[in-house]
């Protein structure tokens, strides 16, 4: 067993092995540009550049001609709600989003409402992470064009109900955006099944390159957007640029061995998962698990440790890469908003810890994982004036504390 | 966020943590911070009757730079006078540790702890005369 151990796989994914053979020969000797009409370099590169859109395109249940080309997920989302809100902006002005969506999302929203005069509904989840659909449902006005919602929640790992909002949205006649960065090839996503118009794709998420991504963009019934990168043309007009090669070559590998191997990864991940809560559970007390458990990617396990700050804890595990949503991870100093959007309380934000189990944990990480963390509490705890104060009984919210 | 080497050793060899008695009228106990932001520190004294600290303790709910602060903090006190303590600046604490800008925050609660331990023990003594 190697150290440290990888559990952040919500952050990144390595490039499988797999992969990355595909891809070495686009780097060197079959260097070509795909928009090279005049010669075999070309024609190489641009049979290579079709192979994977339409790998991609079957991941998803899509037909290849709707798949264009990012650099990643964050890019795709901006393409999507960007390009939408500015065609479409003469039908309507009304975008519906969720408070727990990522910032790629929110940030895009917010500029849009601030500069270009759209008006945003920001949706509240339930404790648990979910959407309400009723609520959703009332949102949706006479100006409502577009409804993002992602499939997956990068810090907890939440499921929304994906096919009940694209029924609803369908139904409504109303554009659906889902940023699937963290959905696709980790639970099955079918855009025709799911009434999915616009789907966020990132290739690092899923074992591919960093700087891939794609959108889908539905064609039947059309959906039309303004582009925000402007040049040569590619991608049917809607994302400029040379295609990369080596990055498609390896997106598209990744995308076909997460549909050929997702349902048995998911099993195996998940009852690793398991493993690590229970042995995590039984040997901890004051734990609390953020988020659905049921409607969860296999690979998220997002905790609070009572009375043990999240950097402090990270310090302790630092055999083991994981991420905090404690404030002093982040430059802001604010906890997370996705578990603050939960109602977990300040106090506990700043005490959780996300592991993220992916295609190359073992088991016997997952247990070494468990008693690094589990000696870690015990000391931060022995440490920390709070579980003194708990465990003598005092009552933590009665306590008139300095805020600073 | 890599971190420095004095921050790493205090928070991987803490000095001093542990609890006094906080019901001894030689104790003064301090607690500043607040759970909600993060960091929580508590500070113990222990003064002889020359007023000088003859121990020191602390706990911290917080990050790495705020365990190393209020462990360093406790190495400064022991031996000094109360009213030498009392001299110690967050800027020092930042300084010996190299804390980063978004880090001074933890410095300045330690010294906000060593105030409030005194405080703490000069009201006891003011209670007991």
């Amino acid at each position: 067993m190697n150290l440290p151990i990888y559990m952040d796989y919500q952050a990144t994914t390595p490039v499988d092995p797999r992969v990355m053979e595909l891809m070495t020969p686009w780097f060197s000797t079959k260097y070509g540009n795909p928009s090279s009409r005049s010669h075999p370099f070309g024609w190489e590169a641009d049979q290579a550049v079709e192979n994977a859109r339409a790998q991609v395109a079957a991941l998803i249940g899509a037909d290849p001609r709707e798949i264009v080309f990012t650099s990643g997920a964050t890019e795709s989302n901006n393409l999507a709600i960007q390009g939408i809100a500015r065609f479409y902006k003469e039908r309507g002005n009304h975008i519906i989003t969720a408070v727990t969506e990522h910032k790629a999302v929110l940030d895009t929203c917010r500029y849009l409402e601030s500069e270009e005069g759209f008006q945003v509904t920001w949706l509240p989840v339930d404790s648990k992470g979910r959407l309400d659909l009723a609520q959703l449902e009332a949102a949706i006005t006479e100006q409502t064009i577009l409804v993002s919602i992602m499939a997956a929640n990068n810090e907890i790992g939440v499921i929304q109900p994906i096919r009940e909002i694209g029924a609803l949205c369908r139904r409504r006649n109303v554009f659906f955006h889902c940023d699937a960065a963290q959905g696709v090839g980790k639970i099955p996503m079918d855009v025709e099944e799911m009434n999915i118009d616009l789907l966020s794709i990132s290739g690092h998420k899923i074992y591919g390159p960093k700087g891939i991504g794609a959108l889908y963009v539905r064609r039947k019934p059309r959906v039309r957007l303004k582009p925000v990168l402007f040049g040569g043309g590619h991608e049917r007009g809607m994302r400029s640029g040379t295609l990369p090669t080596p990055l498609l070559v390896g997106f598209g590998a990744a995308c076909a061995i997460a549909k050929e191997e997702m349902v048995a990864e998911n099993q195996r991940i998940l009852a690793l998962r398991q493993r690590m809560t229970h042995g995590l559970l039984n040997r901890l007390t004051h734990v609390e698990i953020n988020g659905d458990l049921e409607h969860r990617l296999a690979g998220n396990l997002n905790i609070s440790f009572a009375y043990v700050e999240g950097e402090s804890m990270m310090m302790a595990i630092k055999d083991v890469a994981v991420s905090s949503g404690s404030a002093c991870t982040s430059a802001s100093l604010e906890p997370s908003y996705v578990l603050r959007a939960l109602g977990v309380n300040e106090e506990m934000a700043h005490t959780s810890i996300r592991f993220g189990l992916g295609r190359f944990t073992t088991e016997e990480e997952v247990d070494f994982v468990i008693e690094t963390v589990v000696q870690a509490v015990e000391k931060l705890r022995d440490m920390s004036p709070l579980w003194e104060m708990a465990q003598s009984g005092v009552d933590m919210q009665s306590v008139q504390w300095d805020a600073h | 966020m890599a971190y420095n080497e004095k921050v790493l050793d205090h928070y991987e060899n803490p000095r001093n943590v542990g609890s006094l008695d906080k019901g001894d009228s030689q104790v003064g106990t301090g607690m500043v911070g607040a759970p909600a932001c993060g960091d929580v520190m508590k500070l113990q004294i222990k003064v002889n009757d020359q007023g000088v600290i003859s121990d020191a303790k602390f706990k911290t709910f917080g990050c790495g730079s705020a365990i190393a602060s209020s462990s360093l903090v406790t190495e400064w006190i022991k031996g000094k006078s109360i009213d030498e303590a009392l001299t110690i600046r967050n800027k020092d604490i930042a300084e010996e540790l190299a804390l980063p800008p978004v880090k001074i925050h933890c410095s300045v609660l330690a010294e906000d702890a060593i105030k409030s331990a005194v405080a703490d023990y000069r009201s006891k003594q003011k209670g007991s005369l």
